[in-house]
């Protein structure tokens, strides 16, 4: 299966990410910002994902969908720079030599861009922010790890970052451990945003979160996404999450990729049986 | 007026010599003799081999007496005595096949070719202090039984017959020469070979707490004793002028096979996996702990999952082991620390005061 | 066991090749740790073991040597390993700072300014900067082959945050020529100027650690900060009782049971020639 067809609701897109676009100019989005090419992870004599082709354009928001088991955090994993992939390619659109396969990039490299144009946002916020470290070191870290070293204007940073994730700034000296599960959510948003990242992964971003904190946080997330032309791969077994969130769907099955197109497209006219089953919600996901 | 609380030469040869006196006891007692400590204070000899890494009973047996028994200090006295001996080579690895017993048990199997010998043990003692050696210290001899003392048959070892049958994994040879922890630093992640050399020179306390940790369930992995033996070996080394190995002399060494719990799947057969532990001297109290340590170490070559318990972490084990690098570490909070603890003082008033750097800049 | 028992300055001339090895790729690259196999010692690990195999190592027979602990020399701990060296050595001592060649120090700089025909050798007891935050040598070791230092600026942050300044007051990181990060051993923060464009070679053994590092003459070491709280070497501030300095480093001294107490120069060398006028 091809998925490269599906790229017309990138582009449909395009004029929407020209009119709220932050983005520096040279950065057209004729070219895509992330193009996934037959990627494959094994683990053993599992396929843990196979012949994952697809791109994503600036500002786009592409949900991964399907059980569990189903490869899409393997996929994230891969795309991420978290797990190694056995084969493939992942080309980001690097501000200063653009096209750039990720897989071949050297570990500092990864590293810089991990911290600068990429944000991930993990299901546990545990997972992706210093609980021993206070708000304001854990927004500043990217700023300091990127060689910011004025104090105050960090602090000025961190103080306005937390503002724009709801979270009341006198709280910028507590640890993450002092706040509630929704709080600590927004909070590793707010570290991860700080630098103004080009793409975000995002893991299953408002599981584990009571039904009215994820509301909330989907709207903060859709803020965001647009205020900043956010391009993200967000993965979620929850179809509410991704009708809300996503321009366009990929649905997993086995690790191979059965459907994709818009999202609207797919939960309202599913074509492939499993997809349908997924929709009706007969699956357990 | 200030008087010099900084101590000086004087306190410092004083001390030492009390600590000389002290160590000799009342002068109306014999002396102790390093060759009674060697020969009736056996076991405390063979602790101090096993860790100070050097067999040698006589010196083993001196620093024990200069240690007034303590013996980590001891083990000290031996490695700082080790380390400044010239290394002629290596020998070729001892065979505990060819093991002359003295001791060899096992758990798995009630009887095996070669039998089980009990040997010198506490095992089965009741134990009640014994007031007659605090008498006289003489005990009835009994003569020992016939053919006690030697045992010429080499005795093959319990877990090759296991190995025959496929039912245990292969300990294949390895003729990779293994990195000496003694002449190059410690890299980290450690193979098994420099895991094993670490546990064999480590402390039998802390190998001991580890071992039982995860008998308890951290990182359990369900060791039978396959074998457990001690014995004399043979040492023999490659002479290339003469171009084969020579016997160099014997050592003694306990040797523990441990039979851990099996791993396979579907497409692989079930196996036994082994854990092993070898040391100077009739110290099996620290062999066993090895052998466990180490197949606690082995989770990832294996597949197991990481519990994140303290005997599967082989930077904490093989960086906590050594009791020598821990003591000195721990004792050196005795050593001055006015200057450090000065900069906090004046730190925490400096805070307590309320004068930061960064307040006295604004005002 | 008679000295004669024993090579010059107790190390056998194999293992000071490899430790000069060590020091040598020390220099080469500043502030990097470098791995040895650091010997078993007469003395106890973190007493010393590091520095006295450093000194060791590149002591020859004309040297004068000079120890000190604390900035003194007659701490307990000086006087030992000074005595060591006179022993497996026979080598010259002295407790006059710009009279040596050679200077083993535990926590201290010497306030007399060191010049080019010297060598500081520091005893170290955790060479890792990073270790505190981050347990794991596998990482450490990650952190400072791809410079990743951001972790190190966010506990400084944190300091400030909570305190309203950094509160590391000794064993204070630095950075070695724009590249290592370092720990200047646990010497006051008030010595770590000293540690910049220093004319001497300045050696850290880390024994039972496995580690020596160095900074070559003249390097650049600049203590890490942020731009609007800089950094700030700082001090009692009081004057010696002795010799009246109001510039060195001082000690407390407890003088009486109702808490009465004075300060004092912590190195004895520069405090008696300040009182003699000398210095």
């Amino acid at each position: 299966m091809s998925l490269l067809d599906a790229s017309g609701g990138g582009i449909c897109h395009k004029e929407e990410v020209h009119a709220s676009s932050s983005l520096p100019k040279h950065l057209d989005s004729d070219s895509p910002l992330l193009s996934v090419r037959s990627v494959a992870k094994r683990y053993g004599a599992r396929i843990g994902c196979k012949d994952i082709s697809f791109d994503l354009w600036p500002g786009e928001v592409l949900g991964v969908v399907g059980e569990s088991g189903s490869g899409k955090s393997t996929l994230l994993g891969c795309l991420s720079g978290q797990l190694r992939p056995d084969g493939g390619e992942v080309l980001f659109d690097t501000r200063d030599r653009g096209p750039v396969d990720t897989l071949r990039m050297s570990e500092p490299q990864r590293r810089h861009l991990a911290r600068t144009d990429w944000a991930f946002v993990h299901q546990n916020p545990r997972d992706g922010l210093r609980m021993g470290v206070s708000a304001g070191g854990n927004v500043g870290e990217r700023l300091m790890a990127t060689g910011a070293r004025h104090y105050g204007r960090i602090r000025e940073a961190a103080s306005d970052w937390l503002d724009r994730v709801e979270i009341d700034t006198g709280r910028i000296d507590d640890r993450p451990r002092q706040f509630s599960g929704g709080m600590q959510q927004r909070l590793q948003i707010a570290r991860n945003l700080v630098s103004g990242p080009r793409l975000a992964f995002m893991d299953e971003p408002t599981g584990g979160l009571d039904v009215s904190v994820q509301a909330r946080l989907l709207d903060l997330l859709r803020g965001l996404v647009r205020d900043m032309g956010l391009s993200a791969v967000l993965v979620t077994h929850d179809l509410a999450v991704v009708r809300l969130l996503a321009d366009r769907l990929i649905v997993m099955k086995d690790g191979r990729v059965v459907e994709t197109g818009l999202t609207d497209q797919v939960l309202d006219d599913p074509q492939h049986g499993y997809t349908q089953l997924l929709v009706s919600s007969v699956l357990q996901v | 007026m200030y008087v010099a609380v900084k101590g000086g030469e004087r306190a410092i040869d004083a001390a030492h010599a009390w600590l000389d006196r002290s160590r000799r006891g009342p002068v109306d007692q014999p002396v102790l003799d390093t060759a009674q400590i060697r020969d009736q204070m056996g076991l405390a000899v063979t602790r101090v081999m096993a860790e100070g890494s050097l067999y040698d009973p006589d010196l083993a047996a001196l620093a024990i007496k200069q240690a007034c028994g303590d013996l980590i200090e001891a083990i000290f006295l031996i490695r700082a005595y080790r380390t400044t001996l010239p290394r002629f080579g290596a020998s070729i690895p001892i065979d505990t096949a060819a093991m002359r017993v003295k001791r060899r048990v096992s758990a798995t199997f009630k009887d095996a070719p070669g039998g089980q010998i009990l040997g010198p043990t506490f095992d089965y003692t009741h134990r009640l202090l014994d007031f007659r050696l605090m008498a006289d210290g003489e005990l009835p001899t009994e003569p020992l039984a016939e053919g006690d003392e030697t045992e010429p048959a080499a005795t093959p070892h319990v877990l090759s017959f296991l190995n025959r049958d496929g039912l245990i994994e292969d300990a294949a040879p390895d003729e990779t020469p293994p990195a000496d922890l003694t002449r190059e630093p410690m890299e980290l992640p450690a193979d098994r070979a420099l895991r094993l050399q670490a546990l064999a020179r480590g402390d039998e306390g802390f190998l001991l707490g580890l071992a039982y940790s995860t008998q308890r369930g951290y990182a359990r992995n369900h060791a039978f004793v396959g074998e457990l033996r001690i014995g004399m070996v043979a040492v023999e080394m490659d002479i290339p002028e003469l171009g084969f190995a020579i016997e160099i002399g014997e050592i003694e060494v306990t040797e523990c096979e441990t039979v851990n719990q099996f791993k396979g799947s579907r497409s692989e057969p079930a196996q036994f996996t082994r854990g092993y532990g070898l040391t100077f001297g009739q110290t099996e109290r620290k062999a066993l702990a090895m052998a466990l340590v180490d197949r606690a170490l082995r989770w990832e070559e294996l597949g197991e999952e990481d519990q994140g318990a303290p005997a599967q972490d082989q930077e904490f084990v093989l960086s906590h082991c050594d009791n020598i690098q821990a003591t000195g570490f721990l004792e050196h909070i005795k050593l001055p620390h006015y200057v450090d603890f000065q900069a906090e003082l004046e730190l925490v008033r400096r805070l307590r005061a309320g004068l930061s750097d960064h307040e006295e800049d604004a005002a | 066991m008679s000295d004669q028992a024993y090579n010059f300055a107790y190390l056998d001339e194999d293992t000071k090749r490899m430790i000069r090895r060590a020091i040598l790729k020390g220099i080469a690259v500043p502030g990097y740790q470098v791995p040895f196999a650091s010997r078993e010692m007469p003395m106890p690990y973190g007493w010393g073991t590091g520095g006295v195999q450093v000194t060791a190592a590149v002591m020859t027979p004309e040297d004068v040597l000079k120890v000190i602990d604390q900035g003194a020399d007659d701490t307990t701990n000086a006087v030992s390993i000074r005595k060591f060296f006179q022993r497996t050595a026979g080598v010259a001592t002295t407790e006059r700072t710009s009279e040596a060649t050679m200077i083993q120090t535990r926590h201290r700089i010497p306030e007399t300014p060191l010049t080019s025909d010297q060598i500081l050798v520091y005893q170290v007891p955790i060479p890792e900067p990073m270790r505190f935050l981050e347990p794991r040598e596998t990482e450490t070791r990650r952190i400072h082959a791809l410079a990743d230092y951001g972790l190190m600026q966010v506990r400084l942050y944190e300091d400030i945050a909570r305190h309203g300044e950094i509160a590391t007051s000794y064993a204070y990181p630095v950075e070695v020529a724009g590249r290592y990060v370092m720990d200047p051993s646990p010497i006051p923060k008030f010595d770590n100027p000293k540690l910049d464009d220093c004319p001497a070679i300045q050696l850290f053994g880390a024994g039972r650690e496995q580690r020596i590092y160095a900074l070559p003459p003249y390097t650049h070491v600049r203590s890490l900060d942020f731009e609007d709280h800089p950094f700030r070497a700082t001090k009692a501030d009081h004057a010696c009782a002795i010799c009246g300095s109001a510039s060195s480093y001082l000690d407390e001294v407890i003088t009486d049971d109702a808490g009465g107490r004075m300060f004092v120069c912590s190195d004895t060398d520069y405090c008696a020639q300040n009182a003699k006028g000398g210095a």
